[in-house]
């Protein structure tokens, strides 16, 4: 269990006098085993806040607690210590070009002390779980950017670490290399344990693989929860994220309202009952199906026409049998 | 003045590049050790002593690392900034002190040395800094003391560039070695300079020339060859 408390960090900015606050009062709680997204645009202090959990930089306010321990009151020999709980893979890879493979994974096991032996049982081993045996004598400069990830994740996991921190890791990849090292992820986290905190730009990778997310914006976390809870939470910018539907204005007198399905039978015929019942011309202006959080989820736009009444009617009925009923815009009357 | 019809001209011309040669090879190897401990020693401690550099605080001590830096720095500036012939010179009394004659081939080694070691000094330094800062920060990561960033992450990555610049510095010491006839007679330049310039001998100096262009090239060509083999880029 991570958990940030109230992180600040601001840097020295060259061209103003004013300091710039790249992380701002940021709290999270990141549970045992999940694997949590932190996304935002470029520039938005996402990576200075991973950096701030490992204290690769120093936050000028705040605590981390990593399993209650504040990382943020100990001296440097003791943070070495509990850094070894805490791998972490680049987006640029930062492997050493002139080791192998082999003796890459092997460095943080030398650093730790593992004698040859051990070090070299537990290199083959993770070489195995990541599937590079084969390569284990390389050099980087051999290897494609998918293969070079994998190196980077097996030797972020060589020392047993409880939680992994991945900085846009699936960022200089193409799409197929992306899907197959966040599935390796998603293995890792089920089969070990493994808690990972994954920093992204991309709406995507949350989708793929993440249980929790959260939005950064200058800063700041505007948003954070369980993925599934997020779908499920009337105007979450997350969630609609996650099923971008595209903007629509509605037209005078209706309403917009977006009816998000999670684990239901998407066979019933809701929409056709909603307009029979309630004598609504229904019109369907997006729809989506996604597999979000490992889970089947759809989200239908809908534009209501008919009178406030009717309208609020047919909405109320919609949460009735379960769904999530976003209104995301409304004229003529209140919905 | 030499005459090279004398029938012992020849014989005489290449015992005496011999002689000089070896004394050459002497100076360059034993400058050269020194310089490749001394130099890498001191870029290592001046880059890590750095504001951003790993050992920033040693002993917790932010002070402190600045102060060795600037220490450390300055010595290096005047190492450079001195002419060699004058740096010669001036340390005649310290390689007295510090092997009894300054007017021995010894006593040529010392000047060399203090010229070579700052100058490799700042090559290494800049080889170093050449090292990606994500690889140290992936060093830290991993939980890795100072020591242990410098001597498994920021030296080893940064060994072919030291190469290159190890192979400039003993070409440039090759150089300096010919300034040493200041204080005697040693070595390849001393040999042309006496017998070619003072002895108006063409034919020394032609033999020195094609002896040392020969020495560099055999060093730039083995310097690359290594540096190239130890890079896995």
């Amino acid at each position: 269990m991570i958990v940030a408390e109230r992180l600040v960090k601001t840097f020295a900015s060259t061209d103003s006098q004013n300091p710039v606050r790249a992380v701002d009062d940021v709290s999270l709680r990141i549970a045992e085993g999940e694997i949590f997204g932190i996304v935002g645009q470029s520039g938005a202090g996402k990576s200075t806040l991973v950096r701030l959990l490992n204290l690769l930089e120093r936050p000028d306010a705040g605590k981390i607690l990593l399993d209650g321990t504040d990382l943020t009151a100990l001296d440097e020999r003791a943070l070495r210590r509990e850094r070894h709980q805490i791998g972490m893979i680049f987006q640029q890879f930062q492997l050493l070009s002139r080791r192998t493979v082999r003796d890459n994974v092997a460095l943080p096991l030398e650093v730790l002390g593992v004698p040859a032996r051990e070090r070299r049982a537990r290199v083959d081993e993770i070489l195995e779980l990541v599937g590079l045996t084969d390569r284990a004598d390389a050099y980087p400069a051999q290897l494609s950017g998918g293969q070079k990830q994998r190196v980077g994740i097996a030797r972020a996991l060589a020392p047993r670490p409880r939680v992994l921190l991945s900085d846009e890791a699936t960022s200089a990849l193409d799409p197929a290399t992306t899907r197959s090292i966040l599935d390796l992820l998603a293995k890792l986290n089920r089969e070990l344990g493994l808690t990972i905190v994954l920093i992204t730009h991309e709406m995507e990778v949350i989708k793929q693989v993440c249980h929790s997310a959260a939005l950064i914006e200058d800063g700041r976390i505007v948003e954070q929860g369980r993925i599934r809870e997020l779908l499920g939470t009337p105007g979450s910018r997350i969630a609609h994220q996650l099923f971008p539907l595209g903007e629509h204005a509605p037209e005078r007198g209706n309403t917009i309202v977006e009816v998000t399905f999670t684990g239901l039978d998407s066979s019933r015929p809701v929409i056709a009952r909603l307009a029979r019942d309630h004598g609504l011309d229904i019109s369907i202006l997006g729809a989506m199906i996604e597999t979000v959080a490992g889970e089947q989820t759809g989200r239908i736009r809908l534009e209501l026409p008919g009178d406030a009444a009717t309208r609020a009617a047919a909405i109320e009925s919609l949460r009735a049998e379960g769904y999530v009923v976003d209104v995301a815009a409304t004229s003529g009357g209140a919905a | 003045m030499i005459d090279p019809t004398d029938p012992a001209f020849w014989p005489r011309l290449v015992d005496g590049l011999l002689v000089a040669s070896a004394e050459t090879l002497i100076m360059l190897v034993v400058t050269g050790i020194v310089t490749l401990i001394g130099g890498l020693a001191l870029g290592v401690i001046l880059v890590a002593t750095d504001s951003d550099g790993v050992l920033a605080a040693p002993f917790g001590s932010r002070a402190l690392g600045r102060g060795i830096n600037l220490v450390l720095g300055t010595i290096v500036n005047i190492g450079r900034s001195v002419p060699f012939i004058i740096l010669m010179v001036a340390l005649i009394p310290v390689s007295r002190f510090l092997v009894g004659s300054a007017y021995s081939l010894e006593g040529a080694i010392v000047p060399l040395c203090v010229a070579a070691v700052p100058f490799f000094a700042r090559i290494a330094e800049i080889a170093l800094r050449e090292v990606p800062a994500g690889l140290v920060e992936a060093g830290t990561a991993m939980g890795a003391s100072p020591v242990q960033l410098l001597v498994k992450v920021l030296v080893p990555e940064a060994v072919p560039a030291l190469l290159r610049g190890f192979t400039t510095t003993l070409v440039t010491i090759v150089n300096y070695s010919a300034i040493v006839t200041v204080v005697g007679n040693y070595g390849l330049g001393s040999f042309a300079y006496v017998n070619g310039y003072q002895r108006y001998s063409v034919i020394h100096i032609l033999a020195v020339v094609a002896l040392l262009v020969a020495l560099v090239h055999l060093l730039q060509w083995l310097g690359n060859r290594l540096a190239t083999r130890l890079s896995h880029r």
